[in-house]
């Protein structure tokens, strides 16, 4: 029946892939061997969709102009920041962050700030790069 | 309705990973034919209005709208409202705005997906792709503007978080013409497509005595001809403002006959409203700042003084959702939180429509109102007389309504 179901099926067989196909076209069974290729220039990467304009990534904590006052503490919802009273300063873990950036709005000196860095995997929750001033 | 005058019983629920309101519903079978539905909701149950109800309303916010995957505005919105009402904090002009754009190009997502969910029931998965592809442009918009695809995190008592500015403008309107353009395909697709049409005309009717008795909400209800839309009928945000009409299909020349066929028609339609409205709220939007209170300490401080109880009440795309909040002076938790999703209302309406189908058309009907599909797994069919279990999992339901659809064109596709 050459209804137009039939006509979008022939057509989405002919498009261009929606997915950008990162980091090369065809994965590489072996990614060490294409890895050295694309150091070698054999291989060339085709680039990442760009970050958007107001992009929530992991945070960055300013220390040294923390005052302590613990407002972030108030508005965090997942409980992802823990106050050091000691030293007066706040503790995040970045495992525990949704990124609503709701710190960012409410600390009066400016502390927090959202990255574009997204690239946040690892093994240990509390290792040195998920947890920022330990 | 006793065993003996049926033959089967067929469960199909409650839990599924995919549904944000699992349910049951329990079948009664003559043959293939279906005599009797009745639906169980409340199988699952995360305690989120208890969790909210230790925390204060800011940090509530990000919470409700983890409520729902798909409608991350709606419930956001809804909390911020009910706040607003509870503690007397009015948003700004310009946040109300914003919020109606939000909205709607929320609307304009959860429909292409229903869209393209609703084709995958019936077979033609070659649809899903293609509604599931174009719907990437509106996600693209709205990380655009707030940064993440889903939990936009844009809400805040008394306005929002991120401003729509007029460099903005150029993509919005690049959307909304993109999903002008593709319109009449879709419609083509989905009204035009005979066998699409063999499908959902006249399959899971829903009378408008029936939708009214029910109290069903949303398109489910419209496509029945009921004239019900919190959009107009209470208007919130910016929609007192803005030139809108209550979408049912005798309006485009269609009858209110309440079947899958008119639920289609009404979401397609409310797509294009939806690029009407986001239009006007573009054009009308009022030079302001987008938060009544930007010193959220301050905000903090107002909303533990706050004594009262708030609704929030709106139209999600799936229907009308409601909150309601109360707050209790010096206390800087929430007093009470309720939250009503529009499936649980919508959930009543499945007795009617299932009624007199058959088994193929479950995944169909069940997709209608537009709940999260993942439900259809773990149906089990017992033979009354024999003891006799068969499972009936998601695939095999979905084969019989492919099969069906291949059965009722006669092999000619």
């Amino acid at each position: 029946m050459p209804t137009s179901t039939v006509f979008t099926l022939i057509k989405q067989l002919l498009t261009k892939k929606a997915t950008n196909p990162f980091p090369v076209k065809y994965t590489p069974g072996n990614m060490h061997a294409a890895a050295s290729l694309i150091e070698s220039g054999k291989l060339s990467i085709n680039p990442p969709v760009d970050i958007p304009p107001n992009f929530r990534g992991k945070l960055s904590y300013d220390v040294e102009s923390c005052i302590g006052c613990k407002l972030c503490l108030k508005v965090c919802p997942s409980e992802a920041l823990a106050f050091k009273p000691d030293e007066k300063k706040v503790k995040h873990y970045v495992s525990r962050c949704t990124f609503c950036g709701q710190c960012v709005n409410i600390c009066p000196k400016d502390c927090f700030v959202l990255t574009d860095e997204f690239l946040m995997a690892g093994l240990d929750n509390y290792s040195d790069e998920l947890v920022l001033n330990p | 309705m006793s065993d003996k005058d049926t033959t089967y019983q067929v469960p199909i629920g409650p839990i599924h990973p995919a549904l944000k309101e699992p349910f049951m519903i329990n079948f009664r079978l003559d043959g293939e034919t279906i005599v009797d539905a009745d639906p169980h909701p409340g199988m699952n149950h995360r305690g989120i209005e208890f969790m909210g109800m230790h925390r204060n309303p800011l940090k509530v916010i990000p919470l409700a709208e983890r409520i729902c995957g798909i409608c991350s505005i709606v419930h956001q919105h809804m909390f911020t409202t009910a706040v607003e009402h509870a503690a007397g904090i009015e948003p700004t002009n310009r946040a109300r705005y914003i919020r109606t754009i939000m909205a709607e190009l929320e609307r304009i997502h959860s429909h292409v997906l229903w869209a393209g969910v609703a084709a995958h029931e019936i077979g033609f998965d070659t649809h899903l792709h293609f509604t599931w592809k174009i719907r990437e442009k509106v996600m693209d918009l709205l990380e655009f503007i707030t940064g993440n695809r889903v939990n936009y995190a844009m809400w805040t008592v008394g306005g929002v978080r991120r401003d729509i500015t007029k460099d903005m403008y150029p993509k919005i309107e690049d959307t909304l013409t993109y999903y002008e353009s593709l319109y009449t395909k879709l419609e083509d697709i989905f009204l035009g497509d005979p066998s699409i049409r063999l499908r959902t005309k006249d399959i899971g009717i829903l009378t408008k005595e029936e939708a009214l008795r029910l109290c069903g909400v949303g398109p489910t209800v419209r496509a029945s001809g009921v004239k019900k839309d919190v959009r107009i009928d209470q208007p919130y945000a910016a929609y007192g403002d803005l030139e809108l009409d209550y979408i049912i299909p005798s309006k485009f020349g269609y009858e209110n006959t309440g079947d899958v066929f008119s639920k289609t028609l009404v979401r397609l339609k409310e797509v294009v409203q939806s690029i009407d409205l986001i239009r006007q709220c573009v054009d009308q939007m009022p030079d302001e700042d987008i938060d009544s209170e930007p010193k959220k300490a301050v905000l903090l401080n107002k909303l533990k003084k706050a004594d009262g109880e708030g609704i929030g009440r709106l139209e999600a795309p799936r229907g009308e959702a409601f909150h309601y909040v109360r707050l209790k002076e010096g206390r800087e938790e929430l007093d009470n939180w309720k939250v009503r999703a529009s499936t649980y209302n919508n959930l009543a309406t499945y007795a009617p429509m299932f009624m007199g189908e058959q088994i193929a058309d479950i995944p169909i009907i069940a997709a209608c109102i537009d709940p999260c599909i993942g439900c259809m797994d773990r149906a089990v069919v017992v033979d009354v007389s024999t003891g006799q279990k068969t499972d009936y999992d998601h695939e095999d339901l979905h084969k019989l309504s492919v099969e069906k659809t291949k059965r009722m064109l006669g092999g000619s596709l």
